[in-house]
Formats: C-alpha cells, structure tokens, sequence
C-alpha cells in the first residue's frame, strides 16, 4: 500500500520534469484567488490581469506578440489546433489545398491529427521522409511543394524530435515554405529552454510549447500564432482566445506556466552548455562500456537537444531495459508511445531505417535541471549489467519452445 | 523471492498478487499483452486481451504499491494457442486453448523471460496448491475449493516448471472469500465477472470464430451404419459427444437422442449415433508429463478429462515417459475427444497429464485389451 520510493535517478525529464520552485510559488499565490478571467468584476478583472501579464511574459520570451500567444491545455491540444486548425481554414478559402506536409517523425500529436484528417476531412497526407539521424529530408519538401504547392495547406515539422533529439533545419523549411505562401506549423515542446526558440526570427507560423516540459504545470501549453494567420477553431464554446480557443483560462496554472517558461529560457544557455556536458560523458561511457549499444539521432552533439541521450542496446527490448534499470534505480524511457501499454517499435526509428529488431531495443535518457554527474554515473553503472540480462531474456522470449 | 505477479486485470491474479506481496517476496505485475488489436472495450463476454482488462491490471499494481508493466506476447500467443485452436478443431480434435496457454505462454515464454530477468518465480491466481514435500520435491494438487479448482489446465507444466510457480490462491475456499479479500484490500476489481470465455474470441461465438478462420466445409451427417441423416457446414464446428445443435432432418430409428460420436474432417464427415456408442473403456493418452514416477501397470488412480468435468476412478494399463493408456471401465465416461487433456490424479495430488490421442470403445477392448486399436475419437 506504500507508494514506490522517490528515486534518485531520474533521466526522463523529456517526458515531464520536475516542477521550478518559481512556477510553484506563481501556482500557490495565485490558487487561493477567487476570479474567472472573463468576468467584469474585480475578482475576474484580478484573474485577466494574471493571465494577461503571462501571456506578456510567454510572448516576450520567445519572440511572439502576445496576441500570438493562444492559451491550450498543453501540447498536444496546441497541436491539434494547428493541424486540423489551419488545414481548415486553408481547405475553406481554396478547395485544392488538401495536402498537409509533415514528416514522418512527428510525435504522435502531429501525425494523428494528419492522419485524422486524411480519413475523415479530405486531406491528403504527404509524409516526409528523414535521414538516418532523423533530420527531415528538405529535398523531399522542396519537391512536393515544387510539383503541388497550389495544393499544400500547410507543412509541419517539429523543431527537435522528442525521440532522438534530432533538431531539425526549419530555416529550410520556412524559406521553401514562404515562396509558395504556405503557413508552417512547428512542434517546439521539446526545444524550449534547450536551444533558442523566437518565433518572429524563425519565421515558423505556428509555434507548440508546452507547460510541464520546462518546469511548468501539466495541463498548460499554448499556440504561438503569427498575427493575421487564420484558423479554424477545435473546441468551441464562450469565446475565449479570441474564438479561437473557446474554455475558462486558469489563472494560477498560467501564471506558473509563465514563469516556468520565463526562467527555463532566461537560463537556457547555460543550462545547455551544462546538460551538454553530461549527456556527452553519458553518451561516450556507455558506447564505451556496452558492447552492442548504438547512438542514435545526429553524432554531432551540437545538432541534437543538448539533453538528450538516445542509443539503442541490439538483441534487448527496450521494456525489459526499462524494468532492469528500474530495479536498479534508474529511471528512463524508450522514448516511444505505446499502444494499450503495449511497447511498440518507435515510428521515428522506423522511419530513420533502422530495423525493427534494433529499434525495439530502444532507451532515451533525457537530462533536466535537477541532473547531476551522480546520475550520469549511476546510469553508467547500471548499464551493463541490465543489457547483458535483458539480451539473455530477448533471446529467450523468442526461442523458447520454438 | 523477485516474484512476477501474472496479472490479467482479473479479480484472482490481483489478489494473488497481493498475497505474493503480504509474503514479503518482492513482487512486479505484469499484463500479457495477448492481442495486436486488443478491443478497445469490453464487448458482450469478456476478454483477457482488451484494454480495460490492461488498465485494470495496471490500477491493481498500483493499489499494490509494486511496478507494472506490459509485456507482449502477441506473437507466441498467436503463433501457439490461436494457431493450435484453428489447426485442432481442423483436424476433428477438441483443443483447451487455457491449457495450451499454460504450455507455451504463461509457464514457458513468460517464466523463461521473468527467469532470465533476474525473477525467481512467476505468480499467477489459478486455483491449485504447491505442496513442498520434506524431502524437497514438490507436489501439485488441487485447490480447496474443488468448484474452482484449476490443477486440471496446470498439469501440463510439469514438474521443472512448477518448481518455479506461485499459487497463493490455493488455499482459498471460495470465491467469495476472494472478492472480500479485493473489496478489504481496495481494490476496485473486487467485483469485477470471472471470464468463462475463450479470451482470444472476443464475442464468445466460437462457431463463428472457427466458420470466420476456417471458412465453410460442407458435409453429411452420417449415423453408424454410415446413411446421411442430415448435413452440416464444417465439421470443425462438432465435438464428440454433442448433442446439441445437430438439426438433423431425419429422427433416429429408435427415437432416441443422437449424440456426435466421431468428427472427420477429411471425409467431411460427422458421425451420430445413441448415448452407448460414447461409452469410453479405454483412454490412450500422449505427450505425457510426469509429476511422480511412471505408474506401475494395474495401479488405481483417478482420471479428469474435461476441465469441469468429474475425477473418475481409472487403472493403468500402461505407461511410460512418453504416454500413458488408463481403463476407466464402468466410471460412466462418455465423449471423450481427442485433444482434451487426461489428468490423472492420486486423491487430490496430481501425477501427470497427457493429451488424449484415442480412446477405445468397450465393444473394441472385450476380446483383446492390448491389441484393440485406437478408435479416433
């Protein structure tokens, strides 16, 4: 009946990373405060106040207007709006454009709603295809809106892949993109406070971010929106967001998710610069010390997340890595979804060629704020041992009673 | 001990699991994964293989305080109990799919990755009890509770294996002491309906299931002097000793019932006839496993044939590593088919356990018991 003990090495911040102590003080002075940011009163006008100086504090941190800044209850809703959002908006003000762009190692939020709207709302969806390090191919983008640009309705691809930390050359992308007047939407939930992300300098139309990757409240995200850019609404109701995002704006949670993105931007570079060094040491010991392990996502450290760590361990599942290493004290992800708990080989793996045996014996490390040299070495010691026990099991569970 | 607690989503394996933690072993859940495509709800009968059967294991582990994870045994499920089911009923046999389960899933694919893992043993919520014996052998027998007792879909682990398993709901001495037992512990399976079904057919038509995967064999009905009395679809779909079902066109000379006594596929042919005809002298059964040593010809046992079906008194007529052939003479047993598995027990103490190959007709074993050839049943 216990809960499990706090352990001390946790090496999944990508999945969600402890909360700042500045976002934990704007969320508990904010709680105890009565208002719905959208009533006339005093309590309400309070409450707007809160979530108007976040939305301020959000824009200025990363390069938006604060009327570019579209409150969602995270990521994947963000995502969501801007796919299906544009896609219709676009679809409505010229019938061709049918085609959403995105590449084939989009997180599943992207991709799902692509492929949601290829089967129920018309679209046709183009998958582009990336390199072996997980870097979108821009060849294939400029071909596709070089032959069917009149009928692309929008491109997406993601700034880093959440996966293998591939950062991607959305420069690239935006410059193809603009000549042929089509909007691109990038997943940035992963980017933020790891390398620099301005959304007037990149020229990305629209932008992701997320709340509790960078120290925030679960449940916060939002949409940065290039002015004048038009999109179609996912959830309707009071209005709120302009129309664009109907449902009541919570101040508390805002205002923590502001100072969350705030503080992991102002100390963005040197954090990096420090989470860089770990995942280095991290990344050479254990290609060093474990036979049959393999980095994965681009070699060159400073073309990936500074905090990421993917490597694939041959002849493991990635699963019985995850239980070995729980045991042991360490905590960390193969870095895909699953599907009813049931691991799968990751998409994005998939899609950079490797083969489906490699990819199952997948684990992602992802380094934070509160990662230290102890966690590094505790990974590194408790390496080993795991994959040489998780290859014995691999090869069991698929000879036995052969 | 590092215990792997099997755990379906169901009431019994989440109170094994507990039991398992109480005895201070240190206890990890895992959900067999069963289905590429598990059933996003629970449809009219239940599974073990849909989505809320996972998510409930899942609340379980966590109530339980211990890890959890999935692990996928889609494929070996696929490629060894589904596969078997479709290939037995096929070849006119009437396979246990919990018993092929067992054989090749839960106590081989599962145990040998928990063994390999690092686990000492796996724990699961049959109904069956480990008794370990001073001289350090270790016995199978059945549950207290004879209504639930699981041995009989067991003993085909055999011994090795049984070495390495956990049954800490052997003892119980009803169900209901088990669901008082969730409903203390909190955990919100505690009411939760036991599964009677075959998981991996989600609706519970197995007629339907086997017509889908096998498609439509047409064929006579036949009764023993060979004349068609009626017509079937498949004759997968017939198990010996089915009365029901038969939709014959024509009544039986006598105007009795007419059970099935023989299922052919190759001919396509299903084969009826009275009660009498399903009367069982001999059991010849193969692949046997062995708890104990090989009995001895002429020693008196009980036999099990059927998983709810009644232990009736058996005598060894021969046996060795590999089979065992057992008269049950006069204990009443009817419809014995190919592919059900023969349990045979010493009072509650399970000796082996073999699949039964043939079986032979009183008529057939009057004259000359060694030379009387199988009947396939």
């Amino acid at each position: 009946m216990s809960p499990s003990p706090s352990r001390a090495v946790y090496l999944d911040h990508a999945a969600t990373t402890p909360m700042r102590p500045a976002a934990l003080g704007a969320l508990t002075a904010a709680l105890a405060r009565t208002g719905n940011p959208s009533s006339l009163h005093t309590a309400g006008r309070t409450a707007r106040r809160t979530v108007e100086e976040s939305r301020e504090r959000v824009a200025a941190a990363l390069g938006a207007r604060p009327s570019e800044v579209v409150w969602t209850a995270g990521g994947t809703e963000a995502d969501n709006l801007a796919v299906k959002g544009l896609f219709w908006a676009r679809h409505a003000q010229d019938a061709r454009r049918r085609r959403v762009v995105v590449s084939a190692a989009e997180h599943h939020a992207v991709l799902d709603p692509a492929f949601w709207l290829a089967e129920h709302s018309g679209a046709e969806l183009v998958l582009l295809p990336v390199d072996a390090e997980g870097v979108v191919e821009v060849d294939a983008l400029r071909s596709e809106l070089d032959e069917h640009g009149d009928a692309v309705a929008l491109v997406s691809v993601m700034w880093a892949n959440n996966e293998v930390g591939a950062l991607q050359p959305l420069d690239e992308v935006v410059s193809l993109a603009r000549r042929h007047g089509v909007p691109v939407h990038a997943d940035a939930v992963q980017a933020v406070g790891q390398v620099p992300v301005d959304l007037a300098a990149s020229g990305v139309d629209a932008l992701t971010i997320s709340g509790h990757k960078v120290g925030g409240p679960g449940s916060t995200g939002a949409l940065l929106l290039r002015r004048g850019l038009d999109v179609t609404p996912v959830l309707h109701g009071g209005g709120q967001e302009r129309g664009v995002r109907s449902g009541t704006l919570d101040a508390p949670l805002l205002a923590a998710f502001a100072a969350a993105v705030d503080e992991a931007v102002a100390e963005r570079a040197e954090h990096a610069a420090r989470v860089t060094a770990l995942r280095d040491d991290l990344v050479r010991r254990v290609l060093a010390d474990v036979p049959g392990a393999t980095l994965r996502g681009p070699a060159d450290g400073a073309r990936r997340l500074p905090a990421n760590a993917h490597l694939t361990f041959a002849g493991c599942e990635g699963d019985s890595l995850l239980y070995l290493l729980d045991a042991a004290g360490v905590e960390a992800s193969t870095g895909s979804a699953c599907q009813a708990g049931v691991p799968r080989p990751s998409h994005v793996l998939l899609a950079m060629g490797v083969g489906e045996d490699d990819a199952r014996g997948a684990l992602r490390f992802s380094l934070g704020a509160t990662s230290t040299q102890d966690d590094v070495d505790a990974a590194v010691a408790a390496l080993p041992a795991a994959v040489e026990r998780a290859r014995a099991a691999g090869l069991t569970s698929t000879l036995v009673g052969a | 001990m590092r215990v792997l607690a099997a755990m379906s989503g169901g009431v019994d394996s989440a109170v094994a699991a507990a039991r398992a933690v109480d005895a201070g072993h240190d206890v990890v859940g895992v959900h067999m994964a069963l289905s590429r495509t598990p059933a996003q709800e629970r449809t009219g009968s239940r599974g073990c293989c849909s989505i809320e059967d996972a998510s409930d294991a899942r609340r379980a582990a966590d109530v339980l305080g211990i890890p959890y994870y999935v692990w996928d045994m889609s494929e070996r499920f696929e490629q060894t109990v589904v596969a078997d089911f479709l290939s037995e009923y096929a070849a006119g046999r009437t396979p246990n799919p919990c018993v092929r389960c067992n054989e090749h899933v839960k106590f081989a694919a599962l145990l040998d990755k928990a063994l390999a893992l690092g686990f000492d043993a796996v724990c699961t919520g049959h109904y069956a009890r480990v008794v370990d014996r001073a001289d350090g052998t270790r016995e199978l027998h059945r549950a207290l509770d004879a209504a639930k007792d699981q041995s009989y879909v067991l003993a085909v682990m055999g011994p090795e294996r049984l070495a390495r398993a956990v049954f800490p709901l052997g003892d119980v001495t009803s169900k209901s002491e088990v669901r008082a037992e969730a409903v203390a512990r909190g955990l919100s399976v505690a009411a939760k309906p036991d599964s009677y079904d075959i998981c991996f057919v989600a609706d519970g038509d197995t007629q339907g299931f086997l017509q889908r995967a096998l498609g439509e064999q047409p064929g006579d009905v036949v009764d023993e002097s060979g004349a068609v009395v009626g017509r079937h679809d498949g004759a997968y779909a017939y198990t010996v000793g089915q009365r029901r079902g038969l939709a014959l066109g024509r009544p039986a000379a006598d105007g009795r019932p007419r059970y099935v006594l023989a299922v052919e596929p190759v001919q396509r042919r299903v084969v009826v006839g009275p009660a009498e005809s399903l009367d069982v002298a001999h059991v010849v059964g193969a692949s046997a496993v062995w708890f104990a040593d090989v009995p001895a010809p002429g020693t008196t046992l009980t036999a099990q044939v059927r998983a709810h079906g009644a232990d009736v008194p058996a005598r060894v007529l021969a046996a060795d590593a590999d089979g065992v052939t057992v008269d049950v003479t006069g204990a009443g047993l009817r419809g014995v088919a190919a592919g059900q598995s023969l349990v045979l027990y010493d009072g509650t103490r399970v000796l082996g356990q073999a699949t039964v190959a043939a079986t032979r007709a009183p008529a057939d074993v009057a004259t000359d018991v060694v030379a009387a050839p199988g009947r396939t049943a």
